[in-house]
């Protein structure tokens, strides 16, 4: 199943990724190309097989709920693009 | 002096014919001097390294030992370094300098290491031919006119070229391997869970792993030695004990059993390639091995599954980019939601773009089953395979790449053909394993790289069956002409 431009447009929303609209034919027809390689997956078949996660099949440790970060908001908030008392600033959310 | 391997270094230092301090600043110079024709680093740290070198120097006169302290390598721009720039090859990150150090720069800086910089990568390590990056790609040594490798190109580049003796790598589907086969080093892709995560900018998580790149299997013994180990910080770390890697490096191959995929063998590999694997094979044998050939029936399937969970992965990864607490945003932002699309789109690359594309799809409402899942389901498929054949070899050989380093700019307007290059490489990530790529040749005056895979956690036995060919052959004392 081939996408088209609009299929590309609700992509890159849910993916929050601006594309211009002369980019978009470009990009659609990459991730046609992708999705034709992709799809070769779809004649293997896999019945009865378990997905496998993590190659160890390991799981998720489990710690002690104990705090083991110290405080570093400073050295954090030092490189974000706009601060204000403590917080991060971004454009208004709420009229 | 930038010839010396880091175990003549380690040597050198030990019998004090020369301090890290002196060799540091002529590794210094020659990256001034050598680098504008590679651009192989994105960063240099030259006050930090004088420093680290110092520090290192003062520690040995005071009685300390080490195979590392002193000695010189340089981080793929991946791993957060504390207070440099650490860019991941992005626009995105151009601005970003880390408030913390990566578990693998902390181990390696508490050895004594001296660090010399960040090398180049493709951005986010999507890539295969190091061109993707935001600060341009950058030349093989071997020839100017071709790419290195990716992603850990840089890293590539700077050891192929004696500027110097190592340096990490990072290899989702082949990015340290791959490289390394296409500048003539020898390069180390551990175990997965191995080498810890924390602090390496996330591009596949279930993929990702850390390892070392140098010019022969003697040093990256001794670079893993210093990134190995069970690290509480990384959900995923495996805690196993961690071997002396350089213990074994001289046992016999009498009788060691290697598998030979017949399925390696196909249409898209480069015949003067398939000639120097069975010339890398009649040597091993010669050393007392034992080949068999074997079959790994769902190697094909390897490549679309990589590009379903790599990029699915990687756009659950990169959400965190969304210019609000660190890296780029755009410029008056209308509102969140337009601050969120062009801080991504402006600060992201096309390979990116695509792959974080991509991965959205696969993951969206309706398709998970039909993409992620069945993905992981041939992952299985291939990890059995692997699992079935190390019932009957030690390990397995084959070729790193089906071709030699291309032109700069050849495979620019065809992502999927840069995707086949990592055929080889890719089933590692997906089954977990450890995997090296040693010199084995040249086709047309460019290194031509064979790999080696063995079980989980037998990386001593990768380096070993590495270091016993590197004693009956000299491909790897290769340098590039003007290096």
């Amino acid at each position: 199943m081939a996408l088209d431009r609009s299929d590309v447009e609700k992509i890159a929303h849910l993916a929050r990724i601006g594309l211009n609209d002369a980019d978009i034919p470009r990009t659609t027809e990459a991730l046609n190309s992708i999705l034709g390689l992709i799809d070769q997956m779809q004649a293997v078949d896999t019945s009865g097989i378990e997905p496998l996660a993590h190659p160890l099949e390991a799981s998720q440790r489990l710690r002690e709920d104990a705090v083991t970060e110290p405080n570093r908001r400073d050295a954090y908030q030092a490189i974000a693009p706009a601060v204000e008392n403590g917080l991060y600033l971004v454009p208004k959310v709420i009229e | 002096m930038h010839q010396m391997t880091l175990a003549e270094i380690a040597r050198g230092l030990a019998e004090k014919k020369f301090s890290s301090e002196e060799l540091t600043r002529v590794l210094l110079a020659r990256i001034a001097r050598l680098d504008p024709q590679l651009n192989s680093f994105i960063t240099r740290t030259d006050d930090l390294a004088i420093a680290q070198a110092k520090a290192a120097d003062a520690r040995r006169a005071n009685g300390e030992t080490g195979a590392l302290l002193g000695a010189p390598l340089a981080h793929k721009d991946l791993f957060c370094t504390q207070g440099v720039r650490t860019s991941c090859g992005s626009k995105m990150l151009d601005n970003f300098t880390s408030p913390y150090d990566a578990t693998v720069v902390a181990k390696l800086a508490a050895a004594g290491t001296v660090t010399l910089g960040k090398t180049n990568m493709d951005e986010f390590a999507m890539g295969s031919a190091n061109e993707s990056s935001h600060y341009g790609p950058v030349k093989n040594p071997w020839n100017l006119e071709h790419v290195p490798g990716g992603s850990s190109g840089g890293s590539a580049a700077a050891v192929a070229a004696r500027l110097l003796p190592a340096a990490t790598g990072t290899d989702t589907g082949g990015s340290i391997r791959q490289p390394a086969a296409l500048t003539n080093l020898t390069g180390l892709k551990p175990t997965y869970g191995r080498v810890s995560r924390w602090g390496m900018i996330a591009y596949a998580s279930s993929l990702d792993q850390a390892g070392p790149m140098a010019r022969n299997a003697e040093d990256c013994a001794l670079l893993l030695q210093g990134m190995a180990g069970f690290d509480p910080l990384d959900s995923t770390s495996i805690d196993e004990p961690v071997p002396d890697y350089s213990a074994n490096l001289n046992a016999s191959l009498q009788g060691l059993r290697i598998g030979v995929p017949k399925e390696y063998f196909s249409a898209g590999l480069d015949p003067r390639i398939a000639e120097l694997i069975q010339a890398s094979v009649k040597e091993l044998e010669k050393l007392g091995a034992v080949v068999k050939e074997i079959s790994l029936p769902n190697l094909q399937h390897a490549i679309p599954a990589y590009y379903v969970i790599a990029p699915a992965e990687a756009s659950s990864n990169l959400s965190r980019f969304d210019g609000v607490r660190f890296g780029y945003r755009c410029a008056d932002p209308k509102d969140l939601t337009d601050l969120y699309k062009r801080s991504r789109a402006e600060g992201f690359g096309a390979e990116v773009q695509r792959r974080i594309l991509v991965g959205a799809y696969a993951l969206s409402a309706g398709y998970y089953d039909a993409y992620y899942l069945q993905a992981q389901k041939i992952r299985r498929l291939i990890k059995n395979d692997f699992m079935n054949a190390f019932t009957e070899v030690d390990v397995i050989l084959g070729p790193t790449t089906p071709n030699p380093a291309w032109k700069i700019g050849a495979k620019n307007n065809d992502p999927i053909a840069e995707y086949l290059e990592d055929f080889y490489t890719i089933t590692a990530n997906l089954a977990g394993l450890p995997g090296l790529s040693m010199p084995a040749g040249f086709a047309g005056g460019l290194p031509v790289g064979v790999q080696l895979l063995a079980p989980y956690f037998q990386e001593g036995r990768l380096l070993n069956v590495a270091h016993q060919y590197q004693q009956v052959t000299d491909w790897h004392t290769r340098a590039p002409q003007g290096f």
